[in-house]
C-alpha cells in the first residue's frame, strides 16, 4: 500500500457524490479528509476500513460511518438514523444530537454523541463504547449484549430490556427499567472504566453523581412461568 | 395398539390422538412445543400440480441429443458481479450454530461441484464455509450476530433477511445446549443461555428505511455485489412490491414448508402461506412492475424435493429455487442408518426434528463434537451435489417434455391443476377444464394479468 498523503483532501458533497466519497475513503490517497454540505446525506462516510480522519461539516442522513472499522470520523451537526451501525473499531463523533438506533449493533470502537440520542441507542450493541453527552430516548440498549454505555443526561423508558452482559452508567434519572435490566453496585472497577470513557469523550463529570445498571440475568434460560417478564 | 383392532373404538376427528398428546404434554411441561423442520400438515402442494407433455401442438426436444440449459444469473439490476450459478437450485441459509461446521462445509462443498450458491445464516460466516463455498451469499438478519464488513465484503451478495416461511414476523431461539463457545464467541454471547434473535431488524423499519439501509450496504460494498431481500410467505403480492420498491435485485420468498432449526410448533403450522399460493403472487408482482425475467429474479423455496418440484415453481415464475431441509437430507439428516438412535431420542428415522435439543445423531443439527465429527464433510459434499445433480437433471427432463431449451422458459400454460384448491392457488386450470377458481373476480384480479383467455 502506497503512504497515504498527509494534506487534507476536500470533498464538497453540493457537487460531488456520496458514491464517489465512499469510493475514495475506502481506497484512500490521503489520511485526512473533510466533507463540506453533506445536506444530510445518507451513507456519508459507511464502509471505512482504514485508520484514516474525516471530518464532515454538516448535519447528515442515516447510517453516516456505518461499519466504521478504524476511522476516525467527526460529524459536526447532528446525524440521522443509526449512526455507526455496526462499528467495529475507531471513533465516532458526533457535536450534535442523533436519531434512533445510534451505535446499532455496533462490536467495538468509540461513539460519542455530544447531544442526545433518539429511541434505541445502543440497540443489540456487541462490543461498543458509547458515550452520550446528553439523554437517550426509550428502548435504548435494548437486548444490549456487550460493551458500555455512558449516559450523562437521563434516559428514557425501557433503558436495557431484555440486556445480555453490557453495563449502563446514568447520570440523571432513569425511566422504568426493561426486562431484566437492574440497578448494580458501583464499585471501584466501575468508577475506574467509567472516568476513562468519559475522558476519551473529552466529557468532565464526577463518577460518584453515575448510577450502574445491568442484566439480572433472570430471563437466560426461558421458562413460561416468566412469560409475562417480557 | 388395540384401538387399530376395535372398530367398535372411536376416536374424534377434532380430538384426535395426537391432539391428546400434545394438550396432556402441555399440561404436564408447562412450555410449547419448539421443534425444527417445516409446517409437517397438508398442505396444496406441487404435487398437486401436472404438466401439459408436448404432442401435436407443441413439440417436444429430444431427451439426450438436443440442449435444455439450467443456467441462471441472479442480480442484474444493479450488482457490478451478477451471479452466475449452473443450476437454478440454490442452498438457503442455515446458520453455523444450528448446524454443525462439518454440515456447513459439506452444503459449501455440494454446491460448489456443481456450481450453485450456499447461504450463511443467523450466526456469521464461519472460515470453512467461506473455504468451501465458490459461491456464498451472506444473510443480513435483524440479530446481526457476527455481522462485520470483513466478511460482508468477502461474500459474494447479501441477502437481507425479513423473514422466513416457517416464521414470518418470529424472530429465533437457539437454546442454550447448542451454545458452544464457538458459537457464543461469535455471537458475542456467554455460552450455555438460550440466545433470542430479534424479529425486527435494529435500525431501520419499513420499506422507506430498507431503501436506505440497501443503499448502506452497497456503498459499503461499492455496488459490487448482488443484494437479496427474503420474505416468509404472508403477504406475498405487496411484500414483493414493496421489496423491489426498496432496492431489491433478487427477491426470495418461503412458503410455510420452509424448515426451521427452532420454532414454536404452533408458529410453525399456523402462521404463514404455502409456497404454491405464494409463487404466483410474486410473479405478478414482479409481472406488473415490467421486472419479471428482466431486472429482478425470484428465488422460491419451501418444500422443494424434486426436479418436478423445480420446475413447478419455475413455471409459476421462479428464477431459481433454494432448498434446506431437502439438502440437509441429502447429507443424511434422519438417515436409517441411525435408526436405533433415533428410537432412543423418542423418535425415529424420517419424523426427526428436534433439531432444537442438539443431539442429531446424524451430526447436522448438533454442536456436540463427537456427535458433528461422524459427518464427513467431504462424503456429504459428494451426496448433495449427486442430488443437486438429480434436481437439474429432473428439470431439465420436464422442461424438454414441454418443448422449452431452458427450464426457464417454463410458463403457467404448461400446467394444470388437480385439485380445485391447487387451481385457485397457483392460478391455472383445473386439469381437463379451462377452469382458474377465483379468477376475474375481486380486488386480486391483477395477479391474474396475462392470462385474459382463463379470466
Amino acid at each position: 500500500m502506497a503512504a497515504l498523503g498527509t494534506e487534507t483532501i476536500t470533498v464538497d458533497l453540493a457537487s460531488g457524490s456520496v458514491r464517489a466519497l465512499n469510493a475514495e475513503l475506502h481506497d484512500p490517497s490521503a489520511k485526512l479528509y473533510e466533507v463540506r454540505n453533506p445536506a444530510g446525506a445518507h451513507a456519508v462516510a459507511a464502509g471505512i476500513d482504514r485508520g484514516i480522519t474525516v471530518d464532515v461539516r454538516g448535519h447528515v442522513g442515516y447510517y453516516a460511518a456505518g461499519m466504521n472499522d478504524g476511522g476516525i470520523v467527526t460529524i459536526h451537526g447532528n446525524a440521522g438514523t443509526g449512526v455507526a451501525e455496526n462499528m467495529m473499531s475507531g471513533t465516532v463523533r458526533v457535536t450534535g444530537d442523533v436519531s434512533q438506533s445510534a451505535g446499532a449493533t455496533a462490536h467495538g470502537g468509540l461513539l460519542v454523541i455530544g447531544g442526545s440520542a433518539s429511541m434505541r441507542c445502543g440497540i443489540s450493541m456487541k462490543g461498543v463504547d458509547i458515550v452520550v453527552g446528553g439523554s437517550v430516548g426509550p428502548m435504548s440498549a435494548f437486548m444490549a449484549q456487550a460493551g458500555r454505555m455512558v449516559v450523562c443526561g437521563d434516559a428514557g423508558d425501557g433503558l436495557g430490556d431484555s440486556i445480555y452482559e453490557a453495563r449502563l452508567y446514568v447520570r440523571g434519572t432513569v425511566g422504568a427499567l426493561g426486562a431484566d435490566c437492574v440497578e448494580k453496585e458501583v464499585r471501584d472497577e466501575h468508577r475506574s472504566e467509567l472516568a476513562e470513557l468519559l475522558a476519551a469523550a473529552g466529557l468532565e463529570h464526577d463518577v460518584a453523581q453515575f448510577r450502574r445498571y445491568g442484566s439480572a440475568r433472570r430471563l437466560y434460560h426461558f421458562h413460561s412461568e416468566q412469560a409475562g417478564a417480557y | 395398539m388395540a384401538l387399530e383392532h376395535s372398530p367398535s373404538l372411536r376416536e374424534s376427528a377434532t380430538f384426535d390422538r395426537g391432539v391428546i398428546a400434545e394438550i396432556q404434554r402441555a399440561a404436564e411441561t408447562g412450555v410449547y412445543d419448539i421443534r425444527g423442520w417445516g409446517a409437517k400438515r397438508a398442505v396444496p402442494h406441487f404435487d398437486d400440480l401436472l404438466f401439459l407433455g408436448a404432442s401435436m401442438s407443441r413439440y417436444p426436444l429430444e431427451g439426450y441429443r438436443e440442449r435444455c440449459d439450467t443456467d441462471v444469473v441472479l442480480g442484474t439490476r444493479n450488482a457490478r458481479y451478477p451471479l452466475h450459478l449452473q443450476t437454478p437450485v440454490t442452498i438457503a441459509g442455515m446458520s453455523f450454530g444450528a448446524l454443525s461446521g462439518q454440515a456447513k462445509e459439506a452444503l459449501g462443498r455440494g454446491a460448489s461441484e456443481v456450481g450453485t450458491s450456499t447461504t450463511t445464516g443467523d450466526g456469521g460466516m464461519t472460515p470453512e464455509e467461506r473455504g468451501q463455498s465458490k459461491t456464498l451469499v451472506y444473510q443480513y438478519l435483524p440479530s446481526r450476530y457476527g455481522m462485520n464488513p470483513t466478511d460482508l465484503r468477502k461474500a459474494d451478495a447479501i441477502e437481507v433477511v425479513l423473514g422466513q416461511g416457517a416464521k414470518p414476523g418470529g424472530g429465533g431461539m437457539l437454546l442454550g445446549q447448542k451454545i458452544s463457545d464457538r458459537v457464543a464467541g461469535m455471537r458475542t454471547l456467554p455460552a450455555g443461555i438460550d440466545q433470542r434473535s430479534a424479529c425486527r431488524h435494529p435500525d431501520w423499519t419499513g420499506p422507506d428505511d430498507l431503501a436506505i439501509k440497501i443503499l448502506e450496504l452497497r456503498e459499503i460494498t461499492d455496488w459490487e455485489k448482488p443484494v437479496y431481500v427474503k420474505v416468509g410467505a404472508t403477504r406475498t403480492y405487496y411484500d414483493v412490491k414493496l421489496a423491489v420498491a426498496a432496492g431489491a435485485d433478487v427477491v426470495v420468498v418461503d412458503g410455510m414448508q420452509g424448515g426451521t432449526a427452532a420454532t414454536q410448533d404452533v408458529f410453525i403450522e399456523h402462521v404463514g402461506i404455502p409456497t404454491l399460493a405464494a409463487i404466483p403472487q410474486a410473479t405478478a408482482a414482479l409481472q406488473e412492475l415490467g421486472l419479471h425475467r428482466h431486472g429482478v429474479q425470484l428465488i422460491v423455496s419451501g418444500g422443494i424435493r424434486s426436479g418436478a418440484d423445480v420446475a413447478k415453481a419455475m413455471a409459476l415464475g421462479a428464477d431459481a429455487v433454494a432448498i434446506g431441509t431437502a439438502a440437509l437430507i441429502a447429507l443424511g439428516d434422519n438417515s436409517p442408518e441411525y435408526a436405533a438412535e433415533y428410537e432412543a431420542l423418542g423418535t425415529a428415522a424420517g419424523c426427526y426434528d428436534d433439531f432444537q435439543d442438539g443431539r442429531d445423531p446424524a451430526g447436522i443439527t448438533t454442536q456436540d463434537p463427537e456427535l458433528a465429527s461422524r459427518l464427513d464433510p467431504i462424503r456429504a459434499g459428494k451426496q448433495l451435489a449427486n442430488y443437486l445433480r438429480v434436481l437439474t437433471m429432473e428439470a431439465q427432463t420436464i422442461a424438454r417434455a414441454c418443448g422449452k431449451s431452458h427450464v426457464r422458459h417454463l410458463e403457467p400454460e404448461d400446467l394444470v391443476a388437480l385439485t380445485v384448491e391447487a387451481a385457485a392457488m397457483a392460478r391455472v386450470p383445473l386439469a381437463g377444464t379451462d377452469w382458474i377458481p377465483g379468477a376475474g373476480h375481486g380486488a386480486e384480479r391483477s395477479w391474474t394479468q396475462g392470462r385474459g383467455h382463463h379470466a
